[in-house]
């Protein structure tokens, strides 16, 4: 299908996504990148990486709305909204019932709740500290001497998870020094941080109806997902693109803007 | 920040010939300095012909100026956990440093009046008695005041009669202080007065309710001022006459406090004085104004009767929101917002006040269970921006604006 075509920008705080659309709301391209330092410089990459992957929109993206941390540098954008719009409107779009929306971000997680009709009717975000967040798993991947991606590995090898109690991300890199010392396997340990992550979420709210984890960590069948669906005893819903979420929601409002229908 | 008041430059002359005069007072060996929590027996006080001085009104300069954060790990290092009140905690940093914040409104004035007495109520909480000790112990100077009911459902005649008798209790080592009678006449004159400018104050909030509205919640915090340091003094009545009529021209001639007002919010909580402005503007840009507020209407005493000052002041005294079951603030807040006809409530969860964080057992779900009323929670503190987070207060305003602006 051809234009007009509407991206959705999504600077996060450690990654930033974008999504082209075509007329028919149809996934034309993807593209992600780490953020950096420079908001609109990668936000102006993603622009062309879009472009790149789906070259017939060359002059034809009619909207461009941004979101995440980074919402207000994205230069080239129409119109920015919060990540917690552009996860709600995606979610609906992707399931169209009432859920629970679960973004595991790197700077924060949201807990988002739709109604029947795709209203929010309320969203909950996690307290000051990173405890719950991606960060939190990079934190701790990092004092494991290995990369978020490693930490998966690890965990999914992981036979019992080992309890990391603080709330406190510092404190928390203590205790991963303990249980180093105390000859801990190692993969135990990193399942253990996977469990803290879910531990530190399940709390933020009563999750009720079908729920749906978003963002990076929330890797389909991966270790965040699986101890997830332990935590709560059914199973959840996740994109077949978690990362993109709020991309994919910032793009769909950019073309639900020019139909005038928000 | 919403559009200016015109009566503000007034205001900041008020306050600052308030300030002075409390300097002054201090420095002639014939005055008499009292101190007082800010909800405290401030007619008894002024009947006495005390200069008043309220610490919650420094630390909350202290906190405004943005000087507070720097001054608060000075009290830690004396052994005040960060964790308690950040008004405290900025204020006796600030003592122990040397440093007013009086002496931005007035140069000349160096550093707080020294008190004769601290007088305190702890219907508020527990820490203002700390807070008034610390003074105490420095000062060698004598701290007296109501130990008050807390989580107050009911208000019994039996609660009333015990802080009246608490109250009345003062007046003895108050008159030796002062160094004359209480005359029952002049403190019915005060305490007529402080009812007066209550009531006026109370309609200057009411102005809220209009659409759109004449004033938010961030006006109310600098408007508030006269309230909280002249109630009971003839200047704060006559201030209010003067700001009503402003706000009631708004109100007629259909004047926003917010351009485009599309979206109304209630405040529960303490400001974050730091970033009062950053808030403000953050909101305005959204069209969102925040018309009504539990905190700036903790100064409102209409049942004060200069025909039965104690009992009507311990009545006032116990029926203060933040005194209250939460119960009872439930039912207030759901009152609130459908009198102010908000879209929603921002709840204030500050770090170091729980007394007056009214969200953490549960009290948003309640709300928008029992009456429809969602809610944002922001997770700050009054004072010590060490636990404030910009990004996330941006974010998560930005996003229940977006919410209710759908819902709307």
């Amino acid at each position: 299908m051809g234009g007009p075509f509407f991206s959705g920008i999504d600077v996060g705080s450690s990654y930033a996504k974008a999504v082209l659309l075509d007329a028919s709301g149809a996934v034309a391209a993807e593209a992600v990148r780490k953020t950096g330092v420079d908001f609109a410089a990668v936000a102006e990459a993603l622009r062309v990486d879009l472009l790149e992957a789906a070259p017939q929109a060359r002059g034809q993206v009619a909207r461009t709305l941004a979101t995440g941390y980074g919402r207000g540098n994205v230069t080239f954008a129409d119109e920015a909204v919060t990540e917690i719009t552009c996860q709600a409107a995606a979610c609906w779009h992707l399931f169209r019932r009432a859920l629970t929306a679960i973004d595991v971000g790197g700077q924060d997680t949201k807990v988002i709740t739709l109604d029947g009709e795709g209203r929010r009717t309320s969203f909950l975000m996690n307290r000051r500290c990173a405890s719950g967040t991606g960060a939190f798993l990079e934190e701790m991947a990092a004092r494991l001497d290995t990369t978020p991606e490693g930490l998966e590995t690890l965990a999914a090898a992981g036979r019992e998870a080992v309890p990391l109690s603080s709330f406190c991300t510092v404190f928390a890199r203590g205790e991963l020094l303990s249980l180093i010392r105390a000859g801990r396997a190692v993969q135990d340990i990193a399942l253990g941080v996977y469990e803290a992550v879910v531990r530190r979420i399940v709390e933020m709210a009563r999750l009720q109806g079908d729920v749906v984890l978003t963002g990076g960590a929330a890797i389909p069948g991966g270790v965040l997902v699986r101890r997830f669906e332990a935590a709560v005893g059914h199973p959840v819903l996740v994109p077949p693109h978690p990362q993109t979420t709020g991309a994919l929601g910032a793009a769909l409002l950019a073309m639900r803007a020019r139909e005038g229908q928000r | 920040m919403s559009r200016r008041l015109e009566s503000a430059s007034g205001m900041q002359a008020l306050m600052a010939d308030s300030f002075r005069e409390c300097d002054a007072a201090a420095r002639d060996p014939a005055g008499r300095v009292a101190w007082c929590s800010s909800v405290g027996p401030v007619e008894l006080l002024r009947a006495l012909g005390f200069a008043v001085f309220f610490p919650e009104n420094h630390a909350a300069m202290l906190g405004a100026s943005r000087l507070a954060t720097d001054l608060i790990p000075t009290a830690t290092a004396e052994g005040y956990s960060p964790d308690v009140c950040s008004y405290m905690t900025s204020d006796i940093g600030a003592w122990r440093r040397g440093v007013t914040a009086l002496s931005r409104v007035d140069p000349s004035i160096a550093r707080v009046p020294r008190p004769d007495v601290l007088v305190y109520d702890t219907n508020q909480c527990r820490d203002v008695l700390d807070w008034f000790s610390f003074y105490g112990r420095q000062y060698g100077v004598p701290v007296i005041g109501v130990a008050a009911p807390r989580g107050v459902g009911v208000v019994t005649g039996e609660l009333v009669a015990a802080v009246a008798a608490q109250i009345r209790a003062l007046v003895p080592p108050l008159e030796a202080i002062a160094g004359r009678r209480m005359d029952p006449d002049v403190l019915a004159r005060v305490v007529a007065v402080s009812r007066d400018t209550s009531v006026l104050w109370r309609k200057v909030l009411s102005c809220g309710e209009a659409r759109p509205s004449p004033l938010t919640f961030f006006d109310g915090c600098v408007h508030m001022g006269p309230a909280v340091v002249l109630r009971g003094d003839e200047r704060a009545k006559a201030y209010y006459e003067g700001l009503l009529a402003e706000l009631e021209g708004r109100v007629a001639a259909g004047e926003a406090a917010v351009d485009g007002e599309r979206v109304r919010l209630y405040w529960e909580g303490m400001p974050i004085w730091g970033r009062l402005r950053q808030v403000s503007e953050l909101l305005a840009g959204l069209r969102a104004s925040v018309v009504g507020s539990t905190y700036c209407s903790s100064w409102v005493f209409d049942g004060l009767d200069p025909d039965a000052p104690f009992d009507s002041m311990a009545r006032a005294a116990v029926e203060l929101f933040i005194s209250r079951s939460d119960a009872v603030k439930e039912g207030i807040l759901a009152a609130e917002a459908r009198r102010y006809g908000v879209h929603g409530i921002v709840f204030h969860d500050a770090k170091t006040c729980p007394n007056n964080s009214n969200c953490r057992y549960g009290m948003p779900g309640r709300l928008l269970r029992g009456a429809g009323v969602p809610s944002v929670v922001l997770h700050s503190d009054l004072n010590d921006l060490r636990l404030h987070a910009d990004e996330g207060v941006r974010l998560a305003l930005e996003a229940f604006v977006e919410q209710c602006a759908e819902a709307s």
